[in-house]
């Protein structure tokens, strides 16, 4: 019969595909630095400690990029603003700890709070424009970040601010190595939040309807998916991933300050392009190893000062993207003519 | 989209307006003139190179920076005469900004936006890098520095010589074959553009145009350059400028130049808003307004009026 | 009885382009109907009007509920499951997920309705996990119709299903479309350029040209018209 004819040759095919491009060298090159980071790590304790660390920060650049791609999913915009809104959510948490809330509950409202404000500003700022022009649409968040640091300055100063670490002083000691406990707290906390989201998306029907109206909003609204609420849930989720972001990174920087998030929002422009915007597991594990390079290169390659890093981390975005235009996890764009 | 060129009469009648003006207003007034004519030419090459050729660039601010350090440098060390120094910025940039346009071929859209990106964050940083000839953090000083009726004049000849430059350029071939690439690549190459040719050449008067531009910042900044005078908000600024300006028309160049060299200072001029910190959050808001409300910035707006008087 | 779906007098746009200038017809719930013509006649235009992906003008009603100026995702609620030129197969995702994003306007459990599914498209069940992308042209083209089977829709657009299949696949495809109507009760409006299969399939025509309704009738009786036998079948 013709439907079992045609099936086992889908069969074949898909095997054969299976094996043919879901195995990149880029994975490779992974598992041997991960490997490389693991043995390093055991013959010396400043390696581990420098690794830590940088998985630490790494997983926050990773945070804030997988906004940047979710965003970019979505609905096609790069927002500039995307560091300002995780700045402007942290002071928010910062002043609902002085209104008297735990850390934990300022936590848990701030990422509400986040989540709503990512919505209102997908509805209020980029559904407006973008369909007529996407570059309005990120003008717009450039106008959005001016005015958000603006905002955050006018309300609080821009003096130094102390937030309780959530974490707090312990220092643990594994064989040479001693470690901050904020570090090992960090990490955990952004990949638990990243992993929840993946979830969300991987197992929900929700999530499912979010991927749907990204990749084909024109055959999402046939199967009845509400393609523009889709859009505004991305934002906001984004905002989530950005406020846990900014949350995790005030306390590596030890006080709070409008620029918290400056610095942080270019490497993860630059995990977010390394990953292939499009790729959100791309976007956090290249987020990763920029925290995990930059912090061992600029201890052990002395000719790449602390002022260098930024350079030359973007010399290698720029290398990277040449050789590969659509990033390291991205899929080559087929132009249809 | 055919760039419009404001009718003779219009443009002897700003001509005349400029050269008008400096005895009319006040030196700080003078000042703010002066800057708006720099922004006028760095705007106008950011257009010349998204308008023309659909290459979007946020870097800008490098090849300012390039061309402010040239000028600062060659007149700190051989003491040249300062306009010579802005031929030395305009030739510079060139050469850079080819060689950045060469491995721009392989990026499009976003990805090249934020390779863009990544040069106008790496290029400030280093001067602090290699400080003892660019200077560290302390930046490099020119050993004259300039009034602000010069800079007022120096300024506005310079954007009145590069739009002349402009319109000559984009009306002959190379200028179709730039909108030929923006409006469709695909199509162009088929008709036999050499598409690199002109992408590349693209960029390479883009930058040229930055170039003098970062100059003359210097100098409106006593003749000063230091690495954060260029940090990556200067090139935000130059794209705010470029989107309000909107593709395609010389007046929308003059608006978005306007627009970003003039509003925050007039803002913190009103008493209420005052401090830096009003002044951004105006800015910002103005920004975001404009653009909900003109997507095709200030060029869109006088398309539509002129769609308007016709019907 | 009333029609399941009745165009009346309905007009649509691209842009400043009318395509339709005027379609009036109807589709008994129950039945199978194509809709037949030359390239740019207007036929798939005519099934976006009804599922509310263009803009359209004059009176839709489905079901007795007139559709006035209903989004896409909302007319898929009422029941109206669209399988556009091209398929709309989600190539990025799986099988099932596909499937799953067909009966996303479905509340709760879908396990009977993929049990029917499959009961029809046997296969599918083993290539749950296998990217849609990957299939061959045919097997999307199935894995649509089953798409909009979960769905469990009363009214099937279906446009141009035989596009770039073998006739094998196209008859078997046409074969399925019937089980579909004739054991589920599933009322099809079909646009096909193999206007033989299609009056094969359906009981009713409808002869497009030029953005109107040139001709109108059962099966036999179009295939009876001197016209569709010149222009459509050859002979």
């Amino acid at each position: 019969m013709a439907s079992t004819a045609t099936s086992r040759l889908g069969g074949l095919r898909s095997r054969g595909a299976a094996l043919g491009g879901v195995v990149p060298p880029v994975s490779l090159l992974l598992l041997a630095g991960a490997a490389g980071l693991f043995v390093g790590s055991l013959r010396s304790s400043v390696f581990a400690q420098l690794t830590v660390q940088g998985l630490a920060l790494g997983a926050v650049y990773g945070s804030l990029a997988l906004a940047l791609v979710l965003v970019y999913r979505a609905t096609h915009v790069i927002n500039f603003a995307q560091g300002e809104l995780a700045m402007a959510t942290t002071y928010v948490a910062y002043q609902l700890i002085k209104w008297g809330l735990s850390y934990w509950e300022a936590f848990f409202a701030t990422l509400t709070i986040a989540f709503v404000l990512g919505t209102v500003l997908e509805l209020a700022l980029v559904r407006p424009v973008q369909h007529r022009s996407v570059i309005a649409a990120v003008i717009v968040t450039v106008g959005l970040f001016i005015l958000l640091d603006g905002v955050v300055n006018w309300i609080w100063g821009g003096d130094f601010k102390f937030m309780p670490s959530p974490f707090g002083t312990r220092v643990y000691h594994v064989g040479n190595v001693s470690i901050s406990r904020l570090y090992p707290g960090m990490f955990v906390v952004v990949i638990v939040s990243v992993l929840l989201v993946w979830a969300l998306f991987r197992f929900t029907k929700l999530g499912l309807g979010m991927r749907a109206a990204a990749l084909r909003p024109a055959e999402s609204a046939l199967v009845g998916v509400r393609v523009d609420w889709m859009l505004a849930v991305g934002w906001g989720l984004a905002a989530v991933l950005g406020a846990v972001a900014g949350l995790m990174a005030e306390p590596s920087q030890f006080f709070l300050e409008p620029t918290l998030m400056q610095p942080i929002l270019v490497y993860a422009f630059a995990a977010a392009v390394l990953g292939g915007l499009e790729s959100p597991t791309g976007a956090v594990v290249s987020g990763l190893a920029i925290g995990v390079s930059l912090n061992l290169v600029v201890q052990y390659v002395p000719a790449i000062t602390s002022e260098l890093q930024t350079p030359v981390a973007f010399a290698v975005l720029v290398g990277v993207l040449l050789v590969k235009p659509s990033g390291l996890f991205g899929h080559r764009e087929v132009r249809r003519v | 989209m055919r760039a419009r060129v404001p009718a003779l009469v219009s443009l002897a009648a700003v001509a005349a307006v400029l050269c008008v003006l400096p005895f009319t207003l006040s030196d700080y007034n003078v000042s703010l003139a002066a800057r708006v004519g720099i922004f006028f030419v760095a705007v106008l090459g950011l257009d010349i190179l998204t308008g023309y050729t659909g290459q979007i660039s946020i870097g800008h601010g490098a090849f300012m920076a390039i061309g402010g350090y040239s000028t600062a440098i060659l007149s700190r060390d051989h003491n040249t005469n300062l306009v010579l120094t802005m031929l030395a910025a305009f030739a510079l940039c060139f050469l850079v900004g080819l060689l950045v346009g060469l491995p721009a071929l392989r990026l499009s859209g976003v990805y090249l936006a934020l390779a863009t990106f990544a040069l106008a964050v790496s290029v400030p940083a280093l001067p602090l890098q290699w400080s003892r000839f660019l200077g560290g953090r302390d930046g490099v000083q020119t050993s004259t520095t300039v009034g602000d009726v010069w800079l007022y004049g120096a300024a506005w000849s310079a954007s009145a010589i590069l739009f002349v430059l402009a319109w000559l350029v984009l009306r002959g071939r190379i200028g179709r074959a730039f909108r030929a690439v923006r409006d469709s690549e695909i199509a162009a190459v088929a008709s036999g553009v050499e598409l690199p040719v002109y992408k590349t050449l693209a960029f390479g008067i883009s930058a040229a145009y930055a170039g003098v531009a970062g100059s003359l910042f210097v100098l409106a900044t006593n003749g000063f350059a230091a690495p954060d005078e260029f940090g990556i908000a200067l090139s935000l600024q130059i794209l705010i400028g470029a989107a309000v300006a909107g593709l395609g028309s010389l007046w929308g160049v003059l608006a978005g130049a306007a627009f970003v060299g003039l509003l925050p200072s007039v803002s913190s001029s009103v008493p209420v808003i005052g401090s830096q910190h009003g002044q951004d959050v105006v800015f910002g808001a103005a920004v975001i307004l404009v653009m909900l409300l003109l997507p095709g910035g200030f060029a869109g707006l006088l398309a539509q009026l002129r769609r308007l008087k016709r019907a | 009885m009333t029609a399941l779906l009745e165009l009346e007098d309905v007009e649509a746009r691209y842009g400043p382009v009318h395509v339709l200038h005027g379609i009036s017809l109807a589709v008994e719930e129950g039945s199978v109907v194509a809709v037949l013509g030359p390239n740019g006649a207007g036929k798939t235009t005519t099934l976006r009007a009804v599922s509310g992906t263009v803009r359209r003008s004059g009176r839709i009603t489905f079901a007795g509920r007139p559709l006035g100026r209903l989004g896409p995702h909302r007319v898929a609620r009422l029941g109206v499951a669209h399988v556009p030129e091209g398929r709309g197969t989600f190539s990025e995702l799986t099988v099932w997920e596909n499937l799953r994003l067909g009966a996303y306007t479905r509340r709760g459990s879908i396990q009977p309705e993929l049990e029917r599914v499959f009961t029809y498209f046997p296969w599918l069940s083993e290539r749950r996990k296998q990217q849609a992308g990957t299939l061959s042209g045919g097997e999307q083209q199935m894995l649509a119709l089953a798409r909009a089977f979960v769905h469990r829709p009363r009214l099937l657009l279906l446009d141009e299903p035989s596009l770039g299949l073998a006739p094998v696949l196209v008859a078997e495809l046409f074969r399925i479309v019937r089980e579909l109507n004739e054991d589920e009760g599933l009322t099809v409006l079909v646009v096909e350029q193999n206007a033989h299969l299609a009056l094969q399939a359906a009981e009713a025509g409808y002869v497009l040209e030029a953005g109107r309704v040139a001709l109108a009738g059962t099966s036999d009786e179009l295939r009876a018209d001197d016209s569709v036998r010149r222009s459509y079948l050859g002979y």
